[in-house]
């Protein structure tokens, strides 16, 4: 009794799910790919084939491939956080130096006999302070000073790259090669034996499974806590979450705050377990390419793992693209294709629509036909979908014998 | 060295770093008074240093070829080539209805990525340089001039005179005819400019193209006065966004953004020779050369608050 008035749901087309549309941005994305290597006049796919064996192709460098990808989650997410409170955090760059600058001090400072129990989590713990505070700088002048974060965050990138300019000569440069800090000693890095055992010395390291706890993290704070609500409501609409009591720019600071501290956590990664040295004058591409991460997952953590994925592949792969002669800048002009694609997503999104509604319609004509001969009066938006598809399908073969017969 | 040759030194070097962020932010000058935010100056700067430095460096290689000739063309072409990466910008913005701000973005990555790209097929290395920029001249007549002859008027750049000419031209365009009052505003009330007949999108395109077009030729300037050289390892530095930061600094008017890019100018100018003066030499390179970044930030802290950015920027239309 119950189950039968339960309001059924009105059939209608398929709509286009963000995967659907990031699939077709990545799609769109290595079109241009292939398009650029072909003017160059080289042989595209041979060119995505060495960029999958170069990725993918042994344990040691599906580990790396993993190595880099780690760095690429937890930038994704730190701009996906920000982009959930309607900011737009492309100061990640600089956010990683701030990371990165602190946990290379504190690895070459502290004593190599502390344990690792208690250094790990203290350089974690610094580098993410130091990145919140990045963040936070920039929240506050979003907040207090309406600065548009996306120039606060490019000049706090090229502020971190001159203090790292300054730092690393300062404090932990190796005598020898006068532009590189020291390399840290592997009981300081992120690196484990295990991994690096497994994987045959690959970047693989602690790191990663940092990427996917903070993936749950963000999903918690995003999707269970209060401040993940007041966050997202002020993403939403801030005049809106104002009226509602939200304390509008608290949550802007607070953002930026939590995004720094991601994003140097990636800074720590990469520069204390990815790789152990810093060098003068280098400002991180990786801040950039999570942009990409970030709204091709859809900012949702789930997402951003995967198309972190699918970037370190890219990434890592691009260094075998040597022997076919294309360039290996291919993979960053297809990351920003995609990012391009991305941000029209809009449209992408109704492009399929339109194909979507376009096939139901053909679809509710032929079960249409196909009742009609059958003498079923019952309106088509309240049959089941499984009775819908039958008639349909029935419709489909009655339509083709038409024509046919025509 | 006393002040007068250490202001005699500073300003025409402050004046050619004036001179790109200027076009720069001129550019975004257009298009956001046009209602399109663009973000992608940077891009669009560096496409401007690449393909002039591409053109340059293949002309000025043709034995007997007019070295001055090789630039003209340079810079018409950086032009020219940043117009065409302008257009992706204003598709996506206009007819995609993309959001502007990732859009820019990835213009900006674009760009790195596609010259850089460019570069490794043509040369084989991520740099380009050229064999010689614009000579420095005297203006005749002016350079005599005591105090303001010695300061503006003596070893400058033909290019120098050139945007500063296009600055007075687009003020006068932008204020003092119709065109300039419907592309304005489009950037305030465009349901209301459309109500009246004008073509919204086309006016948009013009003022997006517009942003390339003097991108382009600051990027293009960049490369034949102080840079020399397309170098991808540092791209242009940000200066994009300094000319961003100097549009909303300059409160999105001609006169303002002349002020405030000359403030970066100078703060760029002593970031790069601070070496040179004695004043500045015992602080370290670093803390030089975050400093036109950090003025960058505390300029807008003072700006930004009562913002006059157009009302439609950054909407779809």
């Amino acid at each position: 009794m119950g189950r039968k008035t339960v309001q059924q749901k009105p059939l209608e087309a398929r709509k286009a799910s963000p995967l659907v549309v990031s699939l077709s941005a990545v799609f769109l994305g290595i079109a241009a790919g292939c398009l650029f290597i072909l003017c160059i006049g080289k042989n595209p796919f041979a060119g995505f084939e060495r960029i999958l064996f170069g990725a993918l192709s042994n344990v040691r460098r599906i580990g790396n491939t993993l190595g880099m990808s780690t760095q690429l989650i937890l930038i994704g997410l730190s701009v996906a956080f920000a982009f959930k409170t309607g900011l737009f955090n492309i100061g990640a760059s600089g956010q990683m130096l701030m990371g990165g600058i602190t946990g290379s001090i504190l690895a070459y400072y502290l004593p190599l006999s502390m344990p690792r129990i208690i250094y790990i989590p203290m350089v974690i713990i610094a580098a993410m302070a130091a990145g919140a505070l990045w963040g936070f700088l920039s929240g506050l002048l979003k907040a207090k000073f309406n600065v548009h974060e996306v120039v606060s965050t490019i000049m706090l990138n090229w502020i971190a790259y001159w203090i790292c300019y300054d730092f690393i000569p300062r404090f932990i440069i190796d005598p020898t090669i006068s532009v590189k800090s020291k390399p840290i000693e592997t009981v300081h890095t992120l690196r484990a034996d295990w991994l690096t055992d497994l994987t045959q010395f690959s970047t693989l390291n602690y790191g990663f499974f940092l990427a996917i706890a903070m993936c749950f993290v963000v999903w918690f704070i995003l999707q269970k806590t209060t401040l993940g609500f007041s966050l997202k409501a002020v993403g939403s609409n801030r005049f809106c979450a104002e009226y509602a009591g939200i304390r509008v720019t608290r949550s802007i600071m607070i953002s930026m705050a939590i995004a720094g501290a991601l994003a140097s956590l990636a800074g720590l990664t990469y520069y204390c377990g990815y790789s152990n040295i810093m060098e003068m004058g280098k400002m991180p591409n990786e801040g950039f390419d999570g942009i990409a991460v970030a709204l091709l997952g859809n900012c949702s953590p789930v997402g951003i793992f995967f198309s972190a994925i699918f970037f370190g592949i890219l990434k890592m792969g691009r260094g075998s693209l040597a022997a076919t002669g294309i360039p290996t800048e291919i993979a960053d002009t297809i990351i920003a294709t995609i990012i391009y694609f991305t941000a029209t997503n809009v449209i992408l999104a109704s492009f399929w629509n339109r194909i979507f509604h376009s096939r139901f319609e053909k679809k509710e004509e032929a079960a249409a036909a196909a009742m009609k001969k059958k003498g079923d009066h019952t309106p088509v938006s309240s049959l089941t979908k499984a009775q819908f598809n039958e008639y349909a399908k029935e419709g489909r073969a009655l339509l083709k014998e038409s024509k046919e017969g025509r | 060295m006393g002040f007068w040759n250490v202001l005699s030194s500073i300003i025409p070097s402050a004046i050619a770093y004036t001179i790109p962020i200027l076009m720069g932010a001129l550019g975004g000058l257009y298009s956001e008074r046009s209602g399109v935010t663009n973000l992608c100056i940077e891009g669009l700067m560096l496409f401007g240093v690449f393909s002039a430095a591409a053109t340059i460096v293949k002309l000025q290689a043709i034995p007997g070829f007019s070295f001055v000739l090789a630039i003209v063309i340079g810079i018409i072409v950086a032009m020219a080539a940043s117009m065409l990466l302008s257009l992706l910008h204003a598709f996506a913005a206009i007819n995609l209805k993309a959001n502007q701000v990732i859009s820019g973005t990835a213009i900006n990555m674009l760009s790195t990525a596609v010259t850089l790209f460019l570069a490794q097929t043509i040369t084989g290395s991520g740099n380009i340089t050229i064999v010689r920029g614009i000579i420095r001249q005297n203006v005749p007549v002016l350079s005599k001039i005591p105090v303001i002859g010695t300061l503006f008027f003596t070893s400058t750049y033909w290019t120098t005179w050139l945007c500063l000419i296009l600055w007075g031209a687009s003020w006068f365009l932008l204020y003092k005819t119709s065109f300039g009052l419907r592309l304005r505003a489009c950037g305030e009330h465009p349901s209301a400019v459309a109500s009246a007949g004008v073509n919204v999108h086309r006016m948009r395109y013009i003022g997006v193209l517009a942003s390339g077009f003097f991108s382009g030729l600051g990027g293009a300037c960049i490369l034949v006065t102080y840079a020399g050289e397309y170098n991808a390892g540092s791209g242009i530095n940000g200066l994009g966004f300094l000319a961003i930061a100097a549009l909303i600094f300059g409160q999105w008017k001609p006169l303002g953004i002349l002020g405030s890019t000359f403030f970066f100018g100078l703060c760029m100018t002593i970031a790069n020779m601070g070496k040179v003066f004695p004043v500045f030499q015992n602080i370290p390179t670093g803390y030089l050369g975050m400093f036109p970044y950090v003025a960058t930030l505390i300029a807008l802290i003072f700006s930004s608050r009562r913002s006059a950015a157009p009302l439609a920027s950054g909407e779809p239309f």
